[in-house]
């Protein structure tokens, strides 16, 4: 099968068969699915502030997908992004609220190095259990978010939470540790764009961070060795890569990417930490990089796709009387069909690209 | 149906040449959804009553993230919605940042009344009270000395219900033991009856004879295993004895249909201001009916009755957990 109908066929036709559904589950409920679509389409992509949003929670999902995606490169699972993040929500937190920052800029440094050492080291202690106690990383990666939530909520009730407030969160950070959001960046003075949407800097570190796990996975030696680990341990083994040093240095990089979601949803949009500040986005993580094929550029684009089934699905709860319930459900269908229906799609496809190649000869 | 429908018609056409000074109200529901037998459920019943009895329309959402809280208020607020009910104390902080861009908007917040912001009716719920009622009531029914508290997600507000409620059992036994324990951390503690049976069984197998549950969904699990073990249960938020009629022994109300009910018929000229709803103004309170008739002694009835009148003219003071973070009769 050539390789574009491997990344964008195979997608597209998933995505398709997910939509067709979806419209049938809307029509059951006795509500129009043209209406629906256009509401999502123009509530998520038809003004600034509708980009603002689903730009927004891209940000989220391509942090949770890289993390996810670069775990999968040294063929581990991690289904732990949600704790990381959470974690790394922490450490944001910590920073924002103990230390006095001159500057934005010198804030969101700390705050992302602070993210990136806690999402590490929530992922360190399964990664050492997996490498060195052969624990498998996909059960212990998921009771670390259970822990993680714990922790968190012990931490909010009874530790950061100001004296007698009612709700378990921080306290708000202060304004200078306020990061720009696209409002104040590209508003002019007659023109004002992304109101009150929440997408901030944030978005191009997570740009960047694409970039720089692309050259990790692909330009770097580390990076052929987490591959080469991924593809068989014994070869790996066989050409002197040290397993359990692969899995902990990938575990690592994924934590501390999960962890770096947070300077988007703590820092960048609810300037406090709050109990639900992840709401599933470490989840998200796994779709977005099954969809993505666990390529940086896949997950950009899967990352958007999610943020636009975010922001669509929002306006969709708003303005028609589909319960969220149903939403839920159109974007199970989505992950449904990309993830775990992969095959459905593809092995007819080979069959039909093999047919045309030896009709062809 | 055509009947109503053209009488919605005429309402419509009414409102229209009235210039478009009539407002739907809106209603954003809390991250528990609308249907969790429970606190939003009671707004949602509020709702439904005011749009039953005045033929009226009102927008609502259920939000599903915690950036969705300030958007869906921008977005009804721009949309003209008038007034703007929110639920839960999540909404505190969006609302103080969003209120101040709409002065012309009425909002009304449940479950906050700590904002100085102008345009907000607040809405705080003397819990602490309405449970101190139910403890007493848990200790007078317990034979083993032993209540016990389950509450739903770890939280201040949790504790607020669990604090007043061991007040109130210690009130009519300074020597009883209470034993509470929470569903969980996250939010699916409020939606998780499984847990709720087994910690209902882990309290009995510790004594307990009568279990308080302030869980929300949880708390059907807690009733529905404390009528099969045999023992007696109490329900919150709406009126649950009618659950397991003769097992449960009564039940903490907290009118929060009431509040949205009431805010949604005063329309856009609904007043703002903090108001708190303690047993004097009957936003908490214990319910009394068929279903709990027998369970209920002269003397029992007579000694709520009683705290009732000293809590409300002040002889009697139940501790708030807020006040200073900690229960004076209850270690979480």
């Amino acid at each position: 099968m050539p390789k574009w109908a491997d990344v964008v066929l195979i997608p597209l036709i998933s995505l398709m068969l997910a939509a067709i559904l979806s419209a049938l589950v809307i029509l059951a409920i006795g509500e129009n699915p043209v209406e629906a679509v256009k509401l999502m389409v123009s509530g998520a992509l038809g003004s600034t502030y509708g980009w603002g949003y689903t730009l927004y929670y891209a940000t989220n999902f391509m942090f949770t997908g890289l993390a996810v995606a670069v775990a999968f490169h040294a063929r581990l699972f991690n289904i732990g992004g949600e704790g990381q993040a959470m974690l790394g929500g922490l450490g944001v937190a910590m920073v924002c609220l103990y230390v006095d920052w001159p500057h934005w800029s010198v804030a969101l440094l700390a705050a992302c190095a602070a993210s990136m050492l806690f999402g590490a080291l929530w992922a360190a202690i399964p990664a050492y259990l997996q490498a060195k106690r052969g624990s498998h990383i996909v059960i212990t990666t998921i009771m670390f978010n259970f822990i993680a939530a714990a922790f968190l909520n012990y931490m909010l009730v009874n530790v950061m939470r100001p004296q007698g407030s009612q709700d378990p969160a921080t306290a708000r950070f202060p304004e200078s540790v306020h990061l720009p959001t696209f409002q104040s960046m590209f508003s002019t003075a007659e023109n004002t764009v992304f109101r009150g949407a929440p997408v901030n800097i944030t978005f191009f570190i997570a740009l960047l961070a694409c970039v720089v796990v692309w050259a990790l996975i692909w330009r770097t030696r580390l990076g052929y060795e987490i591959r080469a680990y991924g593809h068989s341990e014994t070869g790996a083994v066989y050409a002197g890569i040290s397993p359990v040093r692969i899995t902990i240095v990938a575990m690592l990089i994924s934590g501390a990417l999960a962890g770096l979601m947070a300077i988007n949803n703590v820092m960048g949009e609810a300037e406090r930490l709050v109990l639900n500040s992840t709401e599933g986005a470490g989840f998200i993580g796994i779709a977005v990089a099954l969809m993505g094929r666990s390529h940086p550029f896949g997950v950009l684009l899967a990352a958007l796709l999610f943020g636009f089934l975010y922001q669509g699905g929002a306006e969709l709860a708003l303005w028609a009387s589909i319960p969220r319930e149903l939403i839920v459900v159109i974007q199970a269908l989505v992950i449904l069909f990309t993830g775990a229906l992969d095959n459905m799609v593809r092995m007819p496809l080979e069959k039909l690209f093999l047919g045309m190649r030896k009709r062809a000869e | 149906m055509t009947l109503m429908k053209s009488l919605m018609g005429a309402a419509a056409a009414v409102a229209l040449t009235a210039g478009a000074a009539f407002a739907e109200p809106a209603l954003i529901f809390d991250l528990g959804g609308k249907f969790d037998k429970s606190f939003n459920e009671a707004a949602y019943n509020g709702a439904q009553r005011w749009a039953n009895e005045t033929g009226g329309k009102y927008r609502e959402i259920e939000i599903q993230s915690e950036a969705q809280r300030e958007q869906a208020l921008r977005r009804f607020a721009e949309s003209g919605a008038n007034p703007i009910i929110t639920m839960g104390f999540g909404m505190a902080d969006p609302l103080s940042a969003v209120a101040g861009d709409y002065p012309e908007t009425k909002f009304v917040a449940v479950d906050v009344n700590w904002l100085d912001i102008p345009n907000i009716r607040q809405i705080g719920f003397a819990e602490h009270e309405g449970s101190y009622l139910v403890g007493m009531m848990a200790a007078m029914a317990s034979k083993s000395g032993t209540v016990g508290f389950i509450g739903g997600m770890d939280i201040p507000l949790i504790r607020h219900f669990g604090c007043g409620y061991a007040q109130g059992a210690k009130a009519v036994n300074p020597d009883i033991n209470v034993v509470a324990n929470m569903t969980g951390t996250t939010p699916a503690a409020w939606n998780d009856p499984v847990k709720g049976s087994e910690l209902t069984k882990a309290q009995i197998s510790q004594g307990a004879d009568v279990i308080y549950a302030a869980a929300g969904g949880t708390g059907v699990g807690v009733l529905q295993t404390a009528a099969d073990e045999g023992i007696l249960s109490i329900g919150v938020d709406s009126n649950q004895n009618h659950l397991h009629p003769g097992k449960v022994l009564t039940s903490m109300l907290k009118r929060v249909d009431v509040a949205v009910y009431d805010a949604m018929k005063a329309g856009d000229a609904v007043e703002t201001g903090v108001f708190t709803m303690g047993l004097a103004e009957e936003g908490v309170g214990v319910a009394m009916d068929d279903n709990n008739k027998e369970l209920v002694s002269v003397r029992m009835n007579d000694a709520v009755e009683e705290a009732r009148k000293a809590i409300i003219n002040g002889d009697i003071t139940v501790v708030s957990y807020y006040e200073n973070d900690s229960c004076p009769a209850l270690q979480f």
